[in-house]
């Protein structure tokens, strides 16, 4: 069955449903070998979002299946061609929503990219907590629905309260529980308190045994086991050829990890490993996804223990807000003010693409300047958006149930994938 | 380094399924007695138990205009907030300062000073680029409504929110 990344781009939504409904014609002249076109979603509670998957089914075992995205499409990307860098910076809180601190870091450092800005120790160091935090937050998520997905709901209510602790941090960090919008373009809009920090080192300590209870309840149940063992296998050959980052390509096998290959922020002084699977299948992905968190703790330790002192922003006079004591009082920074805000950085001529490792893969700003503080084009690469492709490929002879399983391994955010 | 994740085998008698079951059914046990007795506390009765105390200064909630000591609005309708705030969620109609009023050396002061609350998304940029410390993010964060205008705080209801506000820069009372 021709099964390609380009039949399936060439066809739109209707065109797709019309072959459906052809093929089950065609497929109905044959009793025998009558198939079945449904589709799941765009509102299944196991698609995380709006995802549309058009599955064929012969019986319960899959045939054929189409996903179609774009049901929670924004257009994120041409409303940063029409707002200054740091307005945008709101925005990138809405595309992966399970960890907006780490896009926040991710959008800011491609534009200091673009304007050849490096932050001082202490803010990078804020930045990697900030990541890490987002990367246990986001993975949390990940497997408390990915359990509750293949049935085991209590793993789920744990999590949450763990991401709860994670969101009052959030709150003590960046002044919003959610929607973070911590960084600007060269820092950040606050320094850590003192009291934030004694407040992660509380939620490190009571993280792990909490881990080690959902790593209780799902690692060696035989129920869980059964469901993601063999399931979705992704081998290290496809892992690579269809673009997957992040765990999804880990888990197959692939031993890549930005914040290794290309280290930003400092990562490369944090002594950290990077989890690997050895078979591809969902239960790898999982498995993955666990040690991550126990990564992200043994990172946020180190950081913590030797967070540098100074200052957290860029010195650049020309590009950054004055101080707002200095603006109330003097007029040259009140009309230095005024200036910036109303025509934004100074950012040069250019195109720069910046990747991330965010939570759920690599988490790509492609800015393309003309010079000026708009961009003339600003391309996102989703994580969640490539990880996707795979599907016609996965999906094909499993069977209907496993399609939950695969889906909440991969584990893709729709608001980052739509964007 | 890259470390091989450990997969488990599992025994006999996991494989049975049933000790799974139990295993799960003791951890829940255990969390029912630790909540029962109160060693650890999940849930908030909303809105009877509220979180607001734990909210930190910076908070960001509703964005309002504040008034100083003297009783000035602080906004001179200079129009930044409403030019940076990404959604567009603020409308400014600027009026000048009859020269009677004690004030009259500010020279510009907002006739209505509206903020779309449908469409504000707490950013706290307009507090960011303010050069008048005029426009905060308080903790105020529940809003209702039955008809979209209900939801739009005019500039009455944003000095409401606001309130006076103590330690702000006075630079137009020197000058007096
Ligand atoms: S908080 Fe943000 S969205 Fe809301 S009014 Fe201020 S600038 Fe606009
Ligand atoms: S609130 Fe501040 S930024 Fe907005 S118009 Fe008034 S003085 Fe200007």
């Amino acid at each position: 069955m021709p099964n390609t990344v380009q039949e399936i781009q060439a066809l739109d939504t209707g065109a797709k449903v019309s072959q459906g409904a052809e093929s089950y014609q065609a497929s109905t002249e044959d009793m025998i070998g009558e198939k079945l076109v449904i589709n799941m979603g765009p509102s299944h509670p196991a698609t995380h979002g709006v995802l549309r998957v058009v599955l064929e089914l012969d019986g319960e075992t899959i045939t054929k299946a189409i996903p179609d995205v774009g049901f929670l499409h924004r257009g994120d990307e041409k409303i940063a061609e029409n707002m200054q860098y740091n307005q945008f910076v709101p925005y990138t809180d809405r595309l992966d929503y399970l960890a907006p601190l780490a896009n926040n870091v991710a959008y800011a450092l491609a534009v200091e990219k673009l304007m050849g800005w490096e932050l001082p120790p202490r803010g990078k160091a804020i930045r990697v907590i900030s990541c890490e935090i987002a990367r246990i937050s986001a993975h949390l998520l990940g497997i408390g629905a990915y359990a509750m997905d293949v049935g085991a709901m209590t793993v789920f209510l744990y999590t949450f309260t763990q991401r709860e602790y994670i969101y009052n941090l959030c709150e003590l960090l960046t002044g919003a529980r959610f929607t973070t919008s911590y960084t600007r373009v060269g820092g950040q809009i606050r320094d850590v308190l003192p009291e934030f920090l004694s407040e992660l080192e509380k939620f490190c300590d009571g993280f792990l045994p909490a881990l080690d209870e959902i790593d209780k309840l799902l690692t060696r149940n035989k129920i869980f086991f059964d469901r993601t063992k063999d399931v979705g296998v992704i081998s290290k050959k496809d892992a690579i050829a269809y673009g997957l980052s992040g765990p999804n390509l880990r888990g197959s096998g692939v031993d890549h990890d930005v914040r290794k290959a290309h280290p930003y922020l400092d990562y490369d002084q944090y002594d950290f490993d990077v989890p690997i699977g050895a078979h591809g299948d969902c239960f790898d992905r999982y498995l993955v996804r666990m040690e991550e968190m126990r990564q992200s703790i043994r990172i946020l330790r180190q950081v913590m223990k030797n967070l540098p002192d100074g200052p957290i922003n860029i010195v650049d006079p020309k590009n950054t807000l004055p101080k707002k004591e200095r603006v109330l009082m003097s007029m040259e920074e009140l009309i230095h003010h005024f200036i910036l805000v109303t025509q934004g950085l100074d950012a040069p001529e250019g195109e720069v693409y910046f990747g991330a490792e965010n939570p759920k893969g690599e988490l790509g700003f492609y800015i393309n300047s003309r010079g000026g503080g708009v961009p003339h084009r600003l391309k996102i690469r989703a994580p969640s958006f490539v990880n996707l492709s795979i599907l016609p490929k996965l999906l094909p002879g499993h069977m209907m149930s496993d399609v939950v399983a695969i889906l909440g391994s991969l584990d893709f955010v729709m608001g980052e994938c739509d964007r | 380094m890259a470390i091989v994740v450990k997969r488990p085998k599992l025994s006999f008698w996991e494989k049975l399924y049933l000790p799974g079951i139990i295993k799960g059914l003791g951890i829940t046990l255990r969390h029912f007695f630790l909540s029962l007795t109160g060693k650890t506390k999940v849930s908030m009765q909303y809105p009877e138990e509220k979180w607001d105390s734990h909210l930190p200064e910076y908070y960001r909630g509703a964005p309002a205009l504040v008034t100083d000591e003297q009783g000035r609005e602080r906004c001179v309708a200079c129009q930044l907030c409403e030019f940076i705030c990404p959604p567009r969620a603020i409308t400014i109609h600027p009026e000048e300062i009859p020269s009677e009023d004690k004030w009259a050396k500010v020279e510009k002061r907002p006739q209505e000073f509206e903020i779309d609350m449908i469409r504000c998304i707490y950013c706290g940029l307009c507090e960011e680029v303010c050069p008048e410390q005029a426009i905060f993010l308080r903790k105020e964060y529940a809003f209702t409504g039955l008809k979209r205008e209900d939801m739009v705080h005019n500039k009455k209801r944003l000095y409401e929110i606001g309130g006076v506000r103590e330690g702000l820069v006075n630079k137009w009372n020197e000058l007096k």
